[in-house]
């Protein structure tokens, strides 16, 4: 019996197309945005001014206090803007606009090929390093790393958790780098377990990617410590709490974070990045992006420059199809709809799906039949159908006992319910409604 | 430079962007699906008065929703959903075979207008609507609803049914008259366990064939339209409960297996107690739900005015459900 968490889950259909699609590099554009703002927390403090001139690896944005996150060329060029554009959703952010000349990298960064595998960094050089490289977790949410591996005091990590599950339909960046950068992410995950001072760590993969498993686990076995845990495929075991859940039975706790139960949880994409940062001494310029969708031509996953417009990944899958209807930056279960094809790729954009209008419109919604379905999907135990209510009559002290908090917005219950209700539309606004009340208790 | 404009029609809204597929037409026909071994079990039991009474029944159901829908509360009609043919054919299904028309008709009335449409429709009835449209129908007509067709056997299907009592309604005699409730059986008083499972029995039309509903129940669990919970508590709480009365007095107790396999124990148990919308929504709420209507079954059978309980029992647990749904919360993951 293979592992995976005890509650709930979907089996969304996979459509993981881009499966067998080597990493290609995307061609850097003529101009580059780099949001200053791309992580959890405060964006990053301009250093650069509009005329200057910099460096591919240099840094243009310093982290704002403790949870933020190093903001880095990915080009060299000419800043022409340090301004306010639209992102993805529309919405106005600061950003460093790059008008692209040459390819150089500033000196220091080792751009070979060749692997380094030595790790000589002690903890706190290896801690070092990863807030200079400004390096975000790579699965999406963006959280700046270096905070994660600093547990509050009290607490100490036992396990460090590679999150190889990419539970997402459709997206296959972080299975392509399993499979062309293992070694990488191996030494990526022995430099992450200095950091922590554990002696053990777990890579966890769905059994949908044998090839990953194979392919780690021949690596792992010369490594001591690094284990590969083969997961039975349900969504959302990519979440924080159920990946614990499946890898090593523990519950963390309502409102608590993973080291409560000794964990850290990193993402495949955050070893690799930890791994250049470390070993190569390269900053967070790049990363892998699957562009997929029903109708779109080329398919595939592309190596590209954080600031890449968005609309350049499109036309090198072979454009935007006719019947396209909704583009989505990330999955289909958590990504979000794009307003602005325009914006640039982010440190947390790990794939764009662009949907047809058959796919893409939502039926009509119809009564609550109370069939249950959502409370026996939802992977923290709620009751979705009741959320929805509370949210829609506007109870937030109802909403807080019945766990409204714990709803990691997975999409579960929405993806089941035959009356097609929008119940994790309800249940985001009744959230933050709950979190509001709750912050003001506090003050 | 690719704009947002290329694309004709474009939709914006909150994740997931993709749905299961899942219907409230898929679950309702399903479970329709799951209703026809009975159905045809029924029509070979009864003939042609089986046919009859469930037709009306149907065509009741979807005129009187409609009509409640288009001119009481001027809404759009939603008659094929599947939820009024469910209730039509469950209200059939819980009625003699040669029940006059036009008391399958009042039924029909009183199961949509009364027991949904007077909530609001589907969704928001506290009380699952046939049983409503059947108890209404007891009380009302209680000779027309006593009077049983008794099949002529399964070996010789289609021939004019004579009249008869159910084996419950036996059972209730003997025990009024002080007979042992042992010697039904062995007395050939009532049909033995074989005849029994296959539906050879006096009873409503569709709660005859034991094995016809559980094959239903076997589809509905495969197609995951129900969770095993709710019957599967009933039937282990009968078996359980009625074997314990068995056990300390057999002449006054009949054995459990007779009490799972009479009257309407299947039908309510697998098609009626699990209705999505008067059943709790947590499985320990379903739990709590499923004892509640074994033990209230067989209290009624065994102690109440009338033979049968199963009606009253999920009606009576209906009305808990609320408050069940409040007390019992699904595990939480923390």
């Amino acid at each position: 019996m293979l592992k995976t968490f005890k509650i709930g889950g979907v089996h969304p259909p996979e459509n993981k197309w881009t499966a067998d699609g080597k990493i290609e590099v995307l061609p850097v554009p003529e101009e580059v945005v780099i949001p200053l703002g791309q992580h959890i927390g405060a964006p990053a403090t301009p250093v650069v001014q509009k005329g200057d001139h910099v460096k591919a690896g240099q840094l243009i944005g310093e982290a704002a206090g403790f949870v933020s996150a190093a903001v880095h060329s990915s080009v060299s060029g000419t800043v022409t803007a340090v301004e306010e554009r639209p992102d993805a959703g529309g919405i106005p952010r600061p950003v460093v606009v790059i008008k692209v000349e040459g390819d150089e990298w500033m000196e220091g960064i080792n751009r070979s090929e060749r692997a380094e595998h030595n790790i000589t960094a002690s903890k706190e050089e290896i801690l070092k390093a990863i807030g200079a490289a400004g390096i975000v977790g790579m699965g999406g949410a963006a959280f700046p790393t270096r905070v994660k591996l600093s547990p509050p005091p009290g607490n100490t990590a036992e396990l460090l958790i590679i999150n190889g599950v990419e539970c997402e339909p459709y997206l296959t960046a972080d299975h392509r780098i399993m499979l062309e950068r293992a070694e990488d992410i191996v030494v990526g995950t022995m430099i992450l377990m200095k950091a922590l001072g554990v002696k053990k760590a777990v890579i966890g993969i769905e059994n949908n990617k044998p090839d990953a498993i194979g392919k780690l686990q021949g690596i792992a076995t010369k490594v001591l410590g690094v284990e590969i845990c083969p997961l039975k495929v349900k969504y959302p075991q990519g979440g924080e709490k159920q990946l614990i859940k499946a890898v090593t039975g523990k519950t963390v706790p309502s409102c608590g974070l993973p080291i409560a139960v000794g964990a850290v949880v990193q993402n495949v994409g955050t070893a690799l990045a930890v791994y250049e940062a470390v070993m190569k001494r390269k900053p967070l310029v790049e990363r892998i992006v699957t562009v997929t969708g029903t109708s779109v031509k080329k398919p595939g996953n592309f190596l590209c420059r954080i600031g890449t417009p968005i609309s350049r990944l499109i036309e090198a899958a072979g454009g935007l199809p006719a019947d396209s209807a909704k583009v989505i930056c990330g999955g289909p279960m958590m990504g979000r709809a794009m307003a602005n094809l325009d914006a640039p790729v982010t440190k947390g954009t790990s794939g764009i799906l662009i949907l047809s209008e058959k796919e893409a419109l939502r039926k009509p919604e119809s009564n609550c039949i109370r069939c249950s379905k959502c409370v026996s999907v939802c992977p923290m135990g709620l009751e979705p159908y009741l959320l929805m209510d509370l949210s829609r009559f506007q109870l937030p002290e109802r909403l807080e006992t019945e766990k409204v908090m714990d709803c990691i917005e997975c999409g579960s219950c929405s993806f089941t319910c035959p009356s097609h209700r929008p119940l994790l539309d309800y249940i985001r606004l009744g959230k933050g409604r709950t979190g509001v009340m709750i912050r003001n208790r506090k003050k | 430079m690719l704009k947002m404009r290329a694309m004709k029609n474009r939709v914006i809204s909150p994740s997931p962007h993709v749905h299961s597929g899942d219907s409230i037409e898929k679950n309702m026909y399903g479970v329709l699906i799951a209703l026809i071994p009975a159905f045809i079990c029924s029509v070979l039991f009864f003939g042609l008065g089986a046919v009859l009474v469930t037709l009306t029944s149907v065509v009741a159901c979807l005129v009187f929703e409609y009509a409640i829908q288009q001119f009481l509360l001027r809404k759009r009609p939603t008659i094929f959903d599947g939820s009024a043919l469910i209730t039509g054919v469950l209200l059939a299904f819980n009625l003699p075979s040669n029940i006059p028309l036009w008391i399958v008709v009042i039924g029909a009335l009183v199961a949509i207008g009364i027991g949904k449409m007077s909530f609001g429709g589907l969704g928001f009835n506290i009380f699952n609507p046939a049983l409503v449209g059947r108890v209404y129908l007891l009380i009302s007509f209680p000779v027309q609803m006593t009077t049983w067709p008794v099949p002529a056997g399964v070996t010789t299907p289609l021939t004019d049914a004579a009249t008869g009592a159910t084996p419950l309604a036996l059972m209730k005699a003997a025990v009024n008259t002080g007979k042992p409730v042992s010697e039904l059986i062995s007395s050939g008083v009532v049909s033995g366990y074989r005849d029994l499972f296959l539906g050879n029995l006096g009873g409503s039309l569709g709660e005859v064939a034991a094995f016809a509903l559980l094959i239903g129940f076997v589809y509905l669990l495969f197609r995951k339209i129900i969770t095993w919970h709710i019957p599967v508590m009933i039937f282990v709480t009968v078996f359980v409960f009625a074997g314990i009365l068995h056990l300390a007095n057999p002449d006054l107790f009949i054995n459990p297996v007779f009490h799972l396999l009479t009257g309407g124990m299947m039908l309510g148990a697998i098609f009626m107690a699990t209705d999505y919308v008067t059943s709790p929504m947590s499985v320990k709420g379903m739990t709590v739900y499923g004892i509640g209507i074994g033990i209230l079954t067989v209290l009624i059978r065994q102690f109440g005015a009338y033979p049968e309980g199963m009606s009253f029992a999920i009606l009576i647990m209906n009305a808990l459900t609320p408050l069940l749904n409040r007390y019992f919360k699904p595990a939480r993951f923390a």
